[in-house]
């Protein structure tokens, strides 16, 4: 508990604890940020998705790339897990297999900050009942 | 410290804490903690979200799953299948009526597609007992700016520019009442919050209290920059001990953190509150009794002028605003009065929170901005009329108001509008009545609730409520006459004429507003002794049907005043003057053979 | 800009800023008929709750009707008082007002001098259209006053009177809504509280809820009764009030003609109080001369200042506010106990009758006195010294209803020996009046000179708290004097504090002294009438040839024949009594 003892305190105390609630500002408006979506399903985890969605939150964070970075169950990828469907804003979602600790890296650089395709990019050519 | 990556939020507001919304946050806490996931699932407790019908609320972040009618039993599955393995649990999702499809994200639900939430941004979104989350939402900023970069007559500005208008039901604009009240000249001044919210059926500000009590803080210190007051007082009815709770740790909280209290964020300025509680009495909620009765005194109300922003508490200048009114305020000096004043009609702008009641399919708690109709509140956000029933009518403003009828419904809705078509806004309740609902027992209903809240000072509200409802009991009972139908008219303008306060003044609304709009249904009870909508019980006759009836027995062993006579396998009779209209006999009987006229 | 210019039924007014239209249209002369209202002007009171909305008036401009007793004038209002809309409001709120209320008038107190009634006359009320429930409490009797509160419409008066200017705190508004009633707290007995009978209430309420207790019945059946020598004393306050009750100006001084309607009614002998006044004086002022010399002695046990006692409701007052003050009064019995007391033993022995047979009726302006007389330590194995008191308002009944055509009557003197009375006993009823009586006794004893003037203007007055210096040849004897009982807490807080310089104090609990009684005809909150009385007493104070206590031969013979002299054993066994805690 700090006392604040100048309007510039509280900015910055805002600046500090805004983080804690950064998941809620930015789950009420994904379309403005940055969604990745990690596949957490049984072959999920079984391949390493949980480091994966680690590495994509610290290296955001690093990075201060606004994103929501969520859990989802299977995605049907099963022999390209980890899969992670990342939507930027405005564009549609592309979606990657085989996101280990080092692609990570190469999606947040290349595709996020840059817009460029690479590879690894999984289309997605099935229907469900919602579409 | 990682922060966290998925937040379970829960309602906290009495209405889902009363459906056992502790309980499911206990058990979530407990099982997320067995699983050692509690440094990366965060549980928060929030006030309410709004959906009341729906509750208890849980929703899930990042991914904006919003789960409806959640039991302490679903706990187990919600950890398991979502949270741990990212599935959602899909029985627990809301069902769209009209598409009868699944709506994981609130912003694809109609009740919400419409609503835009300002007082209530943060209900549903921070706990509320904790500070930081209220600070991280730019909490405080505008007391801030206020002290240390807009001048007092600046800031008073920006509140008349706005807009903004009285939400208690007054509707007096709010930054004229701010400069009244700054321009009497006395070294001590008073800024009271009005929070004795006692409209039956209305629960926006002890919402709001629950679920964002630093909103109201704050604003309350812009006001008392503004008017040059040190003290603020909250008088808060006794029936919200949740609000009160919350309140008081509030304070506590901003206290600690130099946002209240002495010397805030070291501008010199010192402003402190206090809070008074209120003891049962709806006419507290007049200004000038709920001041005297912050005084000790009887909680009577006494003439105006003197107002309050002239001669208040203890005699000093006072400025009182409803919670409502205060929430809007920290947003209007962050965003500015230009983004507010965009918001809703010409003349009263911004949004409003309503209560939505009665029998409405999605009963609880909206935003909407200022111009939006009633047919929109009703059909599209509130889900239509329950069990695909005919709308009858809707009452604002609660026992001062009047009830609207199809005719009105595509009114937008303001404070003149609203007051042009024979009601008014009133702090925000809106009941929904269906053809089930009789007018007349309405009217009554509301009078029941003024009668016994009169404070008894003034002779009109004291004795005429007492004989309104007199002669509506009459009717009602069957045994009205036509005359009575031109008496109500004739005394409820007088009482209206000739009240001391608000109380007197509009308790004939609904009064003079149901004989305007229906005046079918009373003619229907005094002429032909019949309720049409068959509330009435006095009107009520249940008959049974001699060739339909097989003797069964069945209803003569179910009544419980013993008005059922007959012979088994005769046919059966009921005494009309031994009958208590309860309908036992008629739900029983398996041959139709009982008639309900 | 200080004044104000408006308009009232179309006439224009200047009046200053702050005046109500109540006051603007009754300085033109217009009358707007109010019920609740009533403000005493010399005194500060005023009672405005704005409640029965009897007043209301159509203001241009404004969407209901006003209240004129309490809606401030403003610059270019335009004001109609008697159109049709208001006086359907007013008759329509007259309508409900009687709808709640027992149609008694028959056998109620009240009728013929009550503003319920005239009102409902005046508005012409001829059918109450909206009939109902209406509510109903517990009578509540006690030794003086009578509660009879289904009567009671809420017009607060009794509350101002008994908060804001008795401060007693006995009466206030209880229960809510339809329910609401003036009444003490818990609906308890008025016998039970800390009510002091002073009777303000009962003087100010404008219907029968509050009344006197009527012991014109039992003083009717003493007269009748052969066995019984009934006796009668008279307050001074009665003789300057009663005739305003047969139609004479305020301030009529009636002396003879009430001795001659009390022969008349049948009383036996007829005395005066004043008498015993004198009697008072004697005492009290003998009382204030020994503990004067005590104290200026150097005595540290003495108390000083003295306190007047001889007004029983603000005797219960201290006893139930400031009991631990219970010394500082003088032990001087009233002068109607005194007579009483007298009465029954020196006056009966001379008689030759028995006290048991030997009523002693007293007209009083008070309604406390019927409470003093019930008090135990005033009685001897259970017969009272005082046995019945009628206020000024019953005796004015009871000679109207006995066919004496009072205004004919021709004046009459007082019979002896407990009759005569100096100009000192007949200025007990005003304020300033007993305390007057007690300088020019105590002065001429103290310095054994003869008083230089007679006529203390020093302390004469309408002032709540006055105070004055009298030179007793060289020794300043500070004077404070109080009427309203609310003046007298701020004097006795005083005391409380050790802050008080005064050596005797004079306090009465109505407004004016005895002159504004309980039991007086209703002023109906005109204080012009309360001045008429006070000067009337002055006045008879003025005519009489002997205007010293000490020099009333009746007295010096009854101190001569029976009591000693004054604080003898037999003066104290008679004339002196102690006061109780009531906490």
């Amino acid at each position: 508990m700090t006392k604040i003892k100048s309007l510039a305190d509280l900015r910055k105390l805002k600046d500090e604890v805004q983080s804690k609630i950064k998941l809620r500002e930015n789950s009420d408006n994904p379309d403005h940020v940055v969604q990745i979506k990690v596949g957490m399903a049984t072959c999920g985890i079984a391949s390493g998705a949980k480091e994966t969605m680690n590495s994509f939150i610290e290296e955001l964070e690093q990075e201060a790339i606004d994103a929501v970075v969520s859990q989802t169950g299977c995605m049907g990828f099963c022999y390209a897990e980890p899969t992670v469907e990342v939507t930027l804003p405005n564009k549609e979602p592309v979606l990657f297999g085989h996101v280990h600790k080092e692609k990570v890296r190469e999606i947040i650089d290349v595709y996020i900050k840059r817009g460029e395709l690479i590879d690894g990019i999984i289309p997605i050519n099935f229907k469900t009942i919602d579409d | 410290m990682t922060d966290y990556k998925m937040h379970l939020l829960i309602c906290g507001g009495t209405g889902c804490k009363a459906s056992e919304s502790d309980v499911i946050k206990e058990r979530l806490i407990q099982l997320i903690e067995d699983l050692n996931l509690d440094e990366e699932v965060q549980v928060v407790s929030t006030g309410c979200f709004g959906f009341c019908e729906k509750g208890p609320i849980v929703k899930v972040l990042p991914d904006n799953t919003f789960y409806t009618q959640v039991t302490p039993h679903d706990v187990l599955e919600i950890v398991e299948e979502h949270v741990v393995k990212g599935r959602p649990v899909k029985r627990l999702l809301y069902t769209d009526p009209k598409t009868e499809k699944h709506v994981s994200d609130s912003k694809g639900m109609e009740f919400y597609k419409k609503q835009i939430r300002i007082a209530l941004k943060n209900c549903g979104f921070i706990n509320p007992e904790n500070i930081e989350e209220y600070i991280a939402r730019d909490g405080y900023q505008a007391l801030g700016k206020c002290l240390t970069e807009l001048s007092r007559d600046e800031v008073i500005k920006e509140i008349k520019d706005s807009g903004l208008r009285g939400r208690g039901g007054g509707g007096f604009p709010t930054g004229l009442k701010w400069e009244i009240t700054k321009n009497v000249e006395n070294d001590q001044k008073y800024v009271v919050c009005n929070a004795d919210e006692g409209d039956p059926g209305a629960f926006m500000d002890r919402s709001i209290l629950e679920g964002d009590p630093h909103a109201v803080l704050e604003a309350m210190a812009i006001c008392g920059y503004c008017i040059g007051a040190d003290t603020g007082l909250v008088y808060i009815r006794a029936e919200y001990p949740l609000a009160i709770q919350r309140l008081k740790v509030a304070i506590k909280q901003a206290e600690e953190y130099g946002l209240i209290g002495n010397d805030i964020m070291g501008t010199g300025f010192n402003f402190r509150v206090e809070l008074r509680y209120g003891a049962g009495a709806f006419v507290c909620g007049e200004e000038t009794a709920l001041i005297h009765s912050m005084e000790g005194l009887r909680g009577e109300p006494t003439f105006k002028p003197p107002f309050p922003s002239v001669s208040g508490y203890m005699g000093k200048p006072t400025n009182v605003n409803n919670v409502e009114t205060f929430a809007n305020v920290p947003v209007i000096i962050n965003k500015g009065a230009k983004w507010f004043s965009s918001i809703g009609t010409e003349k009263s702008k911004g949004t409003k929170v309503f209560a939505l009641a009665g029998k409405i399919n999605n009963v609880g708690l909206i935003e909407v901005p200022m111009g939006t109709t009633l047919r929109e509140v009703i059909y599209d956000i509130g889900g239509g009329i329950k069990g695909g029933k005919e709308f009858k009518s809707v009452q604002t403003g609660g026992p001062s108001g009047g009830c609207l009828t199809k005719k009105h419904l595509d009114i937008p809705i303001d404070y003149d509008n609203l007051i042009a078509a024979g009601s008014m806004m009133g702090s925000g309740g809106m009941i929904v009545m269906d053809e089930d609902d009789c007018m007349v027992s309405i009217a009554k209903f509301y009078l029941d609730f003024t009668l016994e809240e009169s404070c008894g000072k003034c002779t009109p509200c004291r004795v005429g409520n007492k004989r309104l409802h007199e002669i509506l009991d009459k009717i009602t009972d069957g045994k009205g006459e036509m005359e009575d139908i031109e008496k109500l008219k004739e005394l409820s303008v007088v009482i209206k004429d000739t009240a001391l306060c608000g109380l007197g003044q509009t308790s004939p609304n609904p009064v003079l507003s149901t004989i305007a709009n229906f005046e079918d249904e009373y003619l229907a009870h005094v002429q032909a002794g019949k309720c049409p909508a068959g509330q009435c019980k006095s009107l009520l006759r249940y008959d049974i049907l001699e060739d339909l009836c097989t003797g069964c027995t069945l209803c003569f062993r179910n009544c419980p005043v013993g008005a059922i006579t007959g012979e088994r396998r005769q046919p059966h009779y009921i005494d009309q003057s031994l009958c208590i209209k309860c309908g036992a006999c008629y739900e029983k009987c398996k041959f139709n053979a009982i008639t309900l006229t | 800009m200080d004044t104000i210019n408006l308009k009232i039924d179309n006439k224009p007014v200047v009046v200053k800023k702050g005046t109500t239209i109540l006051e603007a249209a009754s300085g033109i002369g217009i009358d707007i008929p109010t019920l609740c209202h009533m403000k005493l002007d010399d005194m500060n009171i005023e009672n405005k709750p704005g409640g029965c909305r009897i007043c209301v008036v159509e203001v241009n401009g404004r969407r209901n009707l006003a209240p004129a007793c309490c809606t401030e004038a403003n610059d270019g209002m335009e004001i109609n008082t008697h159109t049709m809309r208001v006086i359907n409001a007013r008759r329509t709120v007259m309508e409900l007002i009687l709808s709640d209320h027992p149609f008694d008038c028959l056998i109620c107190a009240k009728s013929g001098n009550c503003e319920l009634q005239d009102m409902a006359h005046k508005l012409g009320i001829r059918e109450i259209r909206y009939q109902g429930e209406q509510s109903t409490y517990r009578e509540d009797t006690s030794p003086a006053i009578i509660r009879d509160v289904d009567k009671c419409i809420m017009c607060r008066r009794c509350e101002t009177m008994c908060n804001e200017v008795q401060t007693v705190g006995v009466l206030s508004a209880i229960n809510r809504g339809f329910q609401s009633v003036v009444s003490p707290a818990f609906e308890m007995n008025l016998d039970h509280s800390v009510c002091t009978y002073c009777g303000q209430c009962v003087a100010v309420c404008p219907t029968g809820a509050l009344t006197e207790v009527d012991e014109t019945g039992k003083v009717v059946r003493a007269l009748s009764d052969p066995t019984k020598t009934v006796i009668v004393q008279t307050a001074p306050a009665v003789r300057a009030a009663l005739g305003e009750e047969f139609g004479m100006e305020a301030g009529t001084l009636v002396t003879g003609k009430l001795v001659a309607a009390l022969r008349r009614l049948g009383f036996d002998h007829v005395f005066d109080t004043d008498f015993a006044a004198d009697l008072t004086i004697m005492e009290e002022g003998t009382e204030l001369l020994s503990r004067l010399g005590r104290f200026l002695e150097g005595d540290k046990d003495v108390k000083l200042p003295i306190l007047t006692s001889c007004c029983p409701a603000w005797v219960k007052f201290f006893e139930h506010q400031f009991p631990e003050m219970k010394d500082i009064p003088s032990t001087a019995r009233s002068p109607q106990q005194m007579f009483g007391s007298i009465a029954k033993s020196y006056f009966a022995d001379k008689l030759g009758v028995k006290r048991e047979d030997m009523v002693v009726v007293s007209i009083m302006p008070c309604v406390a006195k019927k409470y003093e007389c019930s008090r135990d330590e005033f009685k001897t194995n259970g017969n009272p010294d005082v046995d019945l008191v009628l206020t000024t308002r019953e005796l004015a009944s009871l000679i109207k209803l006995s066919n004496i055509d009072f205004k004919s009557l021709p004046n009459e003197d007082f019979d002896h020996p407990l009759g005569e009375s100096t100009g000192a006993g007949v200025i007990f009823g005003t304020t300033g009046g007993v305390i007057e009586a007690a300088v020019r006794t105590a002065y001429e004893i103290h310095t054994k000179k003869d008083l230089p003037r007679l006529d203390f203007d020093e302390l004469r007055g309408m002032e709540g708290i006055r105070e004055a210096t009298i030179d007793f040849n060289g020794l300043p004897i500070k004077i404070g004097i109080a009427h309203g009982l609310g003046n007298a807490r701020k004097l006795l807080e005083d005391i409380q504090a050790g802050k008080s310089e005064f050596h005797a104090i004079e306090i009465m609990s109505c407004p004016g002294g005895c002159i504004g009684g309980g039991g007086q005809p209703y002023h109906h909150g005109n204080a012009e009438i309360l001045r008429k009385r006070q000067m009337a007493l002055y006045r008879e104070d003025k005519n009489k040839t002997i205007r010293k206590s000490h020099k009333n031969p009746y007295i010096l013979k009854l101190y001569e024949e029976f009591l000693g002299k004054p604080m003898s054993e037999k003066a104290h066994h008679l004339l002196h009594t102690e006061y109780f805690d009531r906490t």
